[in-house]
């Protein structure tokens, strides 16, 4: 029973892992570059939501679309600001940039809201359900299940949709697109405000039952590095697959060899991935 | 380049003699200090420039060799009472074997592959070693708290340990100097600007960026076994945390990737301005040392992806550019 609960808590945790982590493949599906803000955007998604509990008094139902339409900002104007630019540059430069934004973002937050840890108020989603013995606490539920409807929902603006085409097209070949009267600075623009605002949700969801501190981002961040690349890239699809796989590792080895080893699972897991299958589980070799 | 040989030689010979120069002008233990831990961190920038540099396999885990470096002298001495130093060929074969496991498989893929396997190797050792016993956990590790024989090289005044600094610089340089000017120095430019382009006109490309990481993680390895000499003492934090990674991609990115002086360049301004801001806003002032840093990165790569040196090229290309013009003009 004790077992079947960890699973239950690991994919509902991996059901909010895919969702940030939809966004990161999108972006390096679409770009060939990856965002190591990304898991700052995330933190920075939490801390709108602790803001508007302890300003507003707000509810999921207010700070959720809040980050999301924050983040949305973030992302476009991230783009707009340095990305359209270090894309024509040297690799370093793609790196660095992304990497340098992580940097400022974490310590702007420890500078503002100190590195002690903040929780929100169990009250905002109260309740714990009980399905025959297996307790599900509400928060986690109600994240799990969001964060499930919103990568789906993702998948299908990207699949059936005509802007969601259009993303696909100019990802397919930019050159073609532009052709076809797409306008890729736009499209992409458009990319990595979905991206930031997927991961703004995401730590709004999840900042309902986790800990929201400075320096979260650096963990999910890596957590979405593996989903990735388990998941291949440019796949949400295999985001989600993966995401939900990598929640169910982490707790279950946080289970079998204790909390602290959670994220060793994972990441040695990672190594394993760069062995064994590189391109991913759904990715082309 | 569009200095000749000549002038560079000169150059490297002043930067030298004033470095030499330095703890006899400035007596001061305070700036003898200062000049010691800018020594060190020229030492792990150059040495994370060869593969991040010139390779342009960006790293952004260094953190995990020089962790294993600092680690290694303390952990010879703290359970078998060895000199420290003796430590340091093992922090190195250990940072060889990580290098070849990390570097192997990623090389193959994508250049950002390499940059994410870095960052996730380097947090899962930090992780393992924060939780295990025998290297001390979150407490970290001690070394001889009074020097026993000289061989201990724990010295009270930070001298010694800067004219150790210097010569292993020195050296570094020198080397990376001749693989700058040999194929291999050729072959890492190739690999550089086009790898496939590279591949097709027959440059073994997995072998020489494994090359580079192999001579980028020994060397900073045993930066951080003399950063564990001096200081005395290493934790999971300033051994293997991220921020040890950004010491030194932040110091070569200033100066200039993928060139020699560019380190030193770097460090000569970042440990003076990381003292300073240190010193003013004291103790909680580090957070807002990285919020420099971060800015600092940022600007670059979108302003000067090759630094200080490269901008400072540019702009004196344009000066001669137009004064050549000038005649035209008049």
């Amino acid at each position: 029973m004790t077992i079947l609960q960890v699973v239950i808590s690991g994919l509902l945790l991996g059901a909010v892992y895919a969702l940030f982590s939809a966004g990161l493949t999108l972006i390096w599906g679409m770009m060939d570059v990856i965002n190591f803000a990304h898991g700052e955007f995330v933190m920075v998604g939490m801390y709108v939501a602790f803001l508007i509990v302890t300003w507003a008094h707000g509810g999921p139902l207010v700070f959720g679309p809040a980050a999301a339409i924050l983040l949305f900002l973030m992302g476009v104007g991230v783009y707009f600001s340095l990305i359209r630019q270090v894309i024509r540059g040297p690799m370093i430069a793609q790196i660095l940039s992304t990497f340098g934004l992580a940097l400022l973002l974490r310590y702007l937050a420890f500078w503002l809201f100190t590195a002690n840890f903040k929780t929100l108020p169990e009250s905002l989603i109260p309740g714990t359900l009980d399905i025959g013995g297996i307790y599900i606490g509400m928060p986690q539920l109600v994240a799990g299940v969001a964060a499930l409807i919103l990568t789906v929902a993702m998948h299908l603006m990207l699949t059936r949709t005509a802007i969601g085409s259009q993303l696909l097209a100019v990802a397919e070949d930019r050159q073609a697109a532009m052709l076809m009267g797409i306008r890729p600075d736009r499209m992409q623009a458009f990319a990595w405000g979905l991206s930031a605002a997927g991961a703004g949700i995401a730590g709004a969801l999840i900042a309902t039952f986790y800990y929201i501190v400075p320096t979260v981002g650096e963990s999910l961040a890596l957590t979405a590095f593996v989903v990735v690349a388990l998941g291949g890239f440019g796949s949400v699809p295999g985001a989600l697959i993966a995401g939900l796989i990598i929640g169910v590792i982490q707790s279950l080895s946080a289970y079998v060899f204790g909390p602290v080893y959670k994220d060793v699972a994972v990441y040695a897991l990672f190594v394993v991935i760069l062995w064994v299958r590189p391109q991913g589980l759904l990715g082309r070799a | 380049m569009t200095t000749t040989p000549r002038t560079r030689v000169i150059a490297a010979t002043v930067v030298l003699a004033a470095l030499v120069a330095f703890p006899w002008v400035f007596t001061n233990a305070f700036y003898q200090r200062m000049g010691a831990e800018l020594l060190l961190a020229a030492i792990g920038a150059s040495a994370w420039n060869i593969v991040g540099g010139y390779a342009g396999q960006v790293s952004v885990g260094h953190a995990m060799f020089f962790g294993t470096g600092a680690y290694a002298p303390l952990l010879v001495y703290t359970h078998w009472q060895w000199v420290p130093v003796a430590g340091i060929p093992l922090g190195i074969i250990v940072s060889l074997a990580i290098a070849v496991v990390i570097g192997l498989p990623s090389f193959r893929l994508r250049g950002h592959y390499f940059s994410m396997a870095t960052i996730a190797a380097a947090e899962l050792i930090r992780i393992v070693v924060s939780n295990w016993p025998f290297v001390g956990a979150a407490i970290g590790m001690m070394g001889p708290p009074v020097p026993r024989t000289w061989l201990d090289l724990s010295f009270r005044s930070s001298v010694p340990y800067y004219y150790i600094f210097l010569a292993v610089l020195t050296g570094l340089l020198w080397l990376t100097f001749l693989l700058e000017r040999g194929r291999s120095g050729y072959y890492c430019r190739a690999i550089k600007s086009g790898e496939r382009a590279a591949r097709s006109l027959g440059v073994p490309v997995q072998h020489y960026k494994l090359y580079a990481l192999l001579l980028s993680a020994a060397f900073t390895s045993l930066a951080g076994s003399l950063y564990a000499l001096m200081v005395g003492f290493v934790d999971p934090e300033s051994g293997f945390g991220i921020l040890a990674s950004v010491e030194m991609i932040i110091t070569a990115a200033l100066g200039g990737v993928g060139t020699l002086s560019g380190p030193l360049l770097g460090a000569v301004i970042l440990v003076p301005l990381k003292t300073a801001t240190n010193s003013l806003f004291g103790g909680g002032g580090s957070g807002l040392t990285y919020i420099l840093y971060g800015g600092i990165i940022l600007v670059l790569a979108r302003f000067a992806p090759g630094g200080l040196l490269e901008l400072w090229q540019r702009l004196t290309a344009t000066r001669r550019r137009s004064a050549a013009k000038a005649p035209y003009a008049a």
